[in-house]
């Protein structure tokens, strides 16, 4: 029964699908039309071939057995898009650095790849992470299965369409010129269902919980989910040009639409690099530590302090423009006082650890977990320091600005997915152990120092371009043209795309030990923490 | 729900919950992170009496300081205008000969002009003033249209085959290929007849023939011996200095089908201080007439 219902809905929208296909005014419209069609008939096949129709009851499935199989296509899926990610970073570094690097030629071009390199590394990556690390972890914490039945598969492959549409409209040219809300009006709806669907596999599953309480890993993945559903409503308001084309206008205009961006823009930090990784910290890191956290108490303050102040941070992206000055104001002011409620996480986070510090000679995921709460401290100090008008007249437009997001994205986000993945393979695919440990902990310093140099070499190119744009002489006239100012930037450019290839080659090494643990091979060596045994 | 316990390690107390073997102590919130919050909240609300803040119907609380951001701007405009006012109402009346005698005057009219230019000329001419191919370089002393103060001036003022202008600088060599009389022999001789000038690698003997196809065709603009003029912008061709090109077939290329340069007339776009400026810095840059 439930298999002609799919069936009907697959075959309405491939249907629907090829006669927007067919009418498109645009061939952007239609290609992205013939993928939905095609994402259909793939449902369709599938669901064809797995329907049985021979009436025999089904044997009983126990209702309370997580459902993983999800969590591991997730696993799968997240390796694939960090990757891919940090490809296309190094590629676009590689091009600030050497322009001609961009070929040329409209689909290798920085101004369709850098979104392309954004979107994937923060919802390709970091989405298909807290999809399959929450459907782990509200499973676990409410001693539930997974509501709604294969609900949450319709999720993931929602995303991964999702994905892929939004993928493809950046190589092809298709934007709203939203930062970080690209993909145009159709690929937002179609986001929205999926995220419905994903909020209701999230809550359904807590409302069938067996502990009373909630655990606070929970609350942060909520505040996520609900947040980026409303954040992604209201700066997604626009009207198509026609509901055949591809082009939309957005209901907002001038600096009312620019002060909506940014409230989008920064909230998409605050609840989905911040908050939802939060999550992941919350239940992962003392997993893996074996201690109990360090603070209740701390956790609850801390979690409704972050969701209160951050909402209001986004004007701090529009110091000195349009935007009227109590607006930037009150952005300034909150941005600060987030200050603290950011590191309530990080102390809660490393504390946590206490009593179990010497794990870190031995165990090189707890090494990542650690440097992962240290980047997440330093940009939460770095954040609301460049947040003060006065920095922030210095910073702003400028390679600071880049050098602070990838210490969070690659510092904070990386690492404790990183730790979260090596956490969850050996279990999700019961294995008794990684394949190997130390391929781990050269992850680690790849990763780590190529952050140091990326950050660094961001932090010098950064302040070295603010002053020089601002730099008079003494009767008063400019000193330096932009051009010279480009200039100067070059050595940096190379030494962060040194950086990325470093942080790159360390998510390869990872996607190795995985593929490798998957298959059920172990490494023969040395524990860590042990000297390798001496040759003979 | 498990029972509350002391953890062992710490000696704490737990809240007594549990989620799939994960527990949590009760500690109290650290006091130097609560303090610090207090004190980033009371730090807020002080700078939201101070400035501009609080949100009304039709307008918003201007704070105590009365500091807005136009304000700023305005302030920080008015006194560095006046800071340059006293040099820049000197630069207005004075000649440019005058200017460059007097040492203050001279050194602020140059730093005014080097700022410019690296607004409006670099694109062009490089950095450096060093220019690139097809834009003159604007170091030396060889100058087209003349290396003068004066000249300098008018060339920045009216520039350069502005059409927009009745007082730009124009002038159009004759496309030689489009005249069949002239030929294609022609233009190989005096190709190399013009490489021969300035020691370029060319044919002995075309060049020979070409030097009276020279004098027939070129010297009228170019000179006599090639030196060129800077009445018609002429480019003197005993130089070694080269515009596009510096082989015999670029330069029967430019006979064939001749390449004009153009420079914008900045009357209008720049106000007149500036660009006395601009002639100024330009002027000094090594090979000023």
């Amino acid at each position: 029964m439930t298999s002609l219902v799919k069936l009907a809905v697959y075959g309405i929208g491939a249907l629907l699908a090829m006669i927007a296909a067919s009418k498109a005014h645009d061939t952007l419209f239609a290609v992205h039309m013939w993928i939905f069609a095609l994402a259909a008939v793939i449902g369709i096949i599938v669901t064809a071939r797995r329907a049985d129709f021979s009436g025999k009851a089904k044997p009983a499935r126990d209702p309370d057995a997580y459902l993983d199989s999800v969590v591991r296509a997730g696993m799968i899926a997240t390796m694939f898009w960090g990757i891919t990610g940090f490809l296309v970073g190094v590629i676009i570094a590689s091009q600030l650095a050497y322009p001609w690097l961009n070929f040329d030629w409209a689909y290798t071009h920085f101004g369709r790849l850098r979104p392309l390199h954004t979107s994937a590394v923060v919802f390709a990556f970091g989405g298909n992470a807290l999809i399959a690390t929450s459907f782990y972890v509200v499973q676990r914490t409410n001693g539930a299965r997974l509501a709604f039945g294969n609900m949450a598969w319709f999720v993931f492959w929602g995303y991964q369409l999702f994905i892929i549409l939004a993928a493809t409209g950046y190589l092809m040219g298709v934007t709203q010129s939203r930062e970080y809300a690209e993909p145009e009006w159709y690929i937002d709806i179609w986001l929205t269902i999926v995220w419905v669907a994903y909020l209701l596999v999230f809550l359904g599953t807590i409302y069938k919980r067996k502990e009373s309480h909630i655990y606070v890993a929970n609350w942060f993945y909520l505040s996520f989910i609900v947040t980026i559903a409303m954040l992604h409503l209201v700066n997604n308001m626009a009207w198509p040009v026609s509901f055949f084309g591809s082009k939309s206008y957005s209901l907002f205009s001038g600096v009312q639409d620019a002060i909506t961006q940014w409230w989008y823009g920064h909230n998409a930090v605050g609840f989905f690099l911040t908050a939802g990784f939060l999550g992941m910290m919350y239940y992962f890191l003392p997993k893996q530590a074996g201690r109990p956290v360090y603070s209740y108490r701390l956790s609850i303050i801390h979690f409704w302090t972050l969701i209160f102040m951050y909402i209001w941070a986004g004007p701090h992206h529009l110091h000195y423009t349009a935007l009227p000055d109590w607006v930037q104001t009150l952005g300034m002011v909150l941005s600060i006082t987030l200050w603290m409620p950011s590191w309530g996480g990080m102390i809660n986070g490393l504390m946590t650890l206490s009593g179990a510090w010497d794990k870190l000679r031995t165990d090189p995921i707890i090494r990542m977990m650690v440097i992962a709460v240290a980047f997440y401290g330093m940009s939460t100090f770095e954040g609301p320091m460049m947040a003060i008008k006065s920095v922030n007249a210095l910073s702003h437009y400028t390679d600071w600005t880049i050098g602070h997001v990838h210490s969070g994205a690659l510092g904070w986000v990386g690492m404790i997915t990183f730790g979260s993945v090596y956490f969850l393979v050996p279990r999700l695919w019961n294995r008794e152990r990684l394949y190997s440990l130390r391929l781990i902990n050269w992850h680690f310093w790849l990763a780590t120092l190529g952050i140091v140099i990326y950050a660094s070499s961001m932090w010098v190119s950064g302040i070295m371009q603010g002053l020089m744009w601002r730099e008079y002489d003494p009767q008063g006239f400019l000193v330096y043209s932009f051009a010279e100012t480009v200039a100067a930037m070059h050595p940096f450019y190379v030494l962060r795309a040194i950086g990325g290839t470093m942080y790159l080659t360390g998510g390869l090494i990872m996607a190795w030990n995985v593929y490798q643990t998957i298959r059920g091979n172990l490494r023969e060596e040395t524990p860590m923490g042990e000297a390798a045994p001496a040759a003979a | 729900m498990s029972k509350k316990d002391i953890d062992k390690i710490t000696g704490v107390e737990t809240t007594g919950h549990e989620w799939d073997g994960i527990k949590e102590l009760n500690n109290p919130l650290p006091r130097w992170w609560l303090w610090t919050m207090y004190a980033c909240i009371i730090w807020g609300i002080v700078y939201v009496i101070l400035y501009p803040a609080i949100p009304l119907i039709n307008s918003a609380t201007p704070g105590l300081l009365g500091q807005t951001a136009r304000g700023d701007v305005a302030i920080a405009i008015t006194d560095a205008k006046k800071a340059q006012s006293k040099f820049l109402d000197k630069i207005s009346t004075m000649s440019l000969e005058d200017i460059r005698k007097d040492q203050a005057l001279f050194e602020f009219a140059r730093a005014g002009g080097k700022a410019a230019f690296a607004v409006n000329c670099i694109q062009c001419h490089g950095s450096g003033a060093q220019g690139s191919p097809g834009f003159p370089n604007l170091n030396d002393d060889d100058w087209m249209w003349g290396g003068t103060l004066e000249a300098i001036h008018t060339t920045i003022t009216h520039g350069i085959r502005q059409d927009t202008d009745d007082d730009t600088r124009t002038s159009d060599m004759p496309e030689f290929g489009a005249d069949e009389d002239f030929g294609k022999e022609n233009i190989a001789k005096v190709a190399n007849y013009v490489a021969s000038l300035s020691n370029v690698k060319h044919d002995a003997a075309l060049a020979k023939e070409g030097a009276a196809v020279f004098e027939e065709s070129c010297a009228s603009c170019h000179g006599e011996k090639g030196e060129g003029s800077q009445e018609v912008g002429a480019p003197n061709l005993t130089d070694q200095i080269y515009f596009y090109g510096s082989t015999v077939d670029d330069f029967a290329r430019q006979v064939t089908k001749p390449r004009h340069g153009i420079m914008p007339a900045w009357a209008g776009r720049l106000d007149k201080n500036t660009i006395k400026q601009l002639a100024i810095y330009v002027h000094s840059l090594g090979g000023g007439e």
